[in-house]
């Protein structure tokens, strides 16, 4: 047995046998005051919706906690969100919007979801951070938003309000190409 | 191995997004430099998935419907480790498969050539134990024709998705068998840099062999090891 990393392969076509479940998409019960939704298209580099992928996201609650192993009854937080694409690309997930957190290299990370995001054409998942457009104040000093080269890139991680939630769209090529990250 | 013996492998390790032979990536691999995310909270944290999400049973692919599944009976197994080789207990394991005729039970497997198995679904979880153990009973897969160039086929594989301990660990991969011929063929498990794609292949394991029942296999997986240079290769 050694410690080398078992590579990623392509999680295909048929992903969703083996990673749908039941309410993925609620990281909280939508009853739950302060719940939100957060949702958008996924987008090739032809511009068309990218119908048969997976998104999961992961985040803080409202206090900057993390789910506990043991966290999920009725109305408990769970951190964690799994969404498939529907055929119009379409994913959304009902959450809370996750408190601002302490940074490794001091600062102060403004809220923010880790994304994840398999389909087939993507040999590893690709990585992405959704960040809030009224959060314009913790933004400006996100250490993460601010290492980025450009504004153009910045503003791909920022997910706008719309209906009473947020919208947050994924394009994989083009001029509106979002910015991926490497772990 | 320390862990700093393991970075250069880690640089080997995954494949690139772009990868012109694998045709759906054309479209969708990204074509801009990646960024550097360090590992804060939300990245060396990560879900604990647990019993909940695992049923009775959930882990024998074989026992799903009221009769057995054509094919191949196979215990697959193995342990889920980090990168420093140590066990990773409690974390959910997911996989799911074509049946023995190389279908999967999809509505975009449309294929006419290979029948459905009423008595497979071809999906199943489980957690690993406190030594990071976990095993499936299941049917070997069938290859499979696709579409991606002319006389494609797949290699026999099982999907894998395990999650380890943070967001930083997660991974989703496949599990290949012993001396495929297709291995050659195939530019999905030919993405992956030639010196790790053993890694990706089970052994066979007489010891998990059930006598006059099932072929055991062994698969450990271990996690850890993103990507630390950004888009190897350029996008076409």
């Amino acid at each position: 047995m050694t410690a080398r990393p078992t590579p990623a392969q392509t999680a295909g076509p048929f992903l969703s046998l083996g990673l749908d479940w039941a309410l993925g998409p609620c990281v909280v019960d939508p009853a739950v005051a302060g719940a939100i939704r957060i949702g958008g298209t996924v987008f090739d580099g032809r511009g068309d919706p990218v119908a048969d992928g997976l998104l999961e996201t992961w985040q803080a609650d409202g206090d900057g906690r993390f789910a506990e192993p043991e966290e999920r009854r009725a109305g408990g937080f769970r951190g964690f969100g799994r969404c498939l694409t529907d055929a119009d690309g379409r994913w959304g997930i009902v959450t809370v919007k996750p408190s601002p957190l302490p940074a490794s290299g001091g600062g102060v990370e403004a809220p923010h979801l880790d994304v994840a995001l398999f389909a087939r054409g993507l040999l590893d998942h690709l990585v992405t951070r959704i960040y809030f457009a009224d959060e314009e104040a913790a933004n400006e000093s996100d250490p993460v938003l601010r290492s980025l080269p450009d504004g153009r890139a910045r503003a791909t991680l920022v997910a706008e309000a719309a209906d009473g939630g947020y919208r947050f769209d994924i394009h994989l090529q083009g001029p509106d190409e979002t910015l991926f990250f490497r772990l | 191995m320390s862990v700093n013996d393991e970075a250069p492998e880690a640089q080997e390790c995954h494949p690139p997004y772009a990868w012109p032979e694998y045709g759906s990536t054309t479209w969708r691999a990204p074509q801009r430099p990646l960024a550097v995310l360090p590992r804060n909270l939300t990245e060396v944290s990560g879900p604990r998935l647990g019993a909940d999400r695992v049923g009775k049973g959930d882990d024998d692919l074989t026992r799903q419907h009221a009769g057995e599944p054509l094919g191949q009976r196979i215990v697959v197994h193995g342990r889920v480790l980090d990168g420093a080789g140590r066990p990773v207990p409690d974390t959910l394991v997911e996989v799911w498969q074509a049946n023995a005729a190389g279908r999967y039970r999809h509505a975009g497997d449309e294929r006419d050539s290979a029948p459905l198995d009423p008595n497979f679904s071809g999906a199943g979880r489980t957690l690993t134990d406190a030594d990071g153990r976990y095993r499936f009973v299941t049917i070997k897969p069938g290859a499979y024709p696709w579409a991606n160039h002319a006389n494609a086929w797949r290699p026999a594989h099982i999907h894998f998705s395990v999650f380890g301990r943070a967001f930083s660990e997660r991974l989703v991969t496949q599990m290949y068998f012993p001396d495929d011929p297709l291995f050659t063929y195939d530019p999905i498990f030919g993405s992956v840099p030639e010196a790790a794609r053993p890694r990706l292949v089970a052994r066979f394991d007489l010891d998990a062999t059930e006598p006059a029942w099932a072929l055991g296999f062994r698969w450990d997986i271990v996690l850890g090891g993103r990507r630390p240079t950004p888009l190897e290769r350029p996008a076409p």
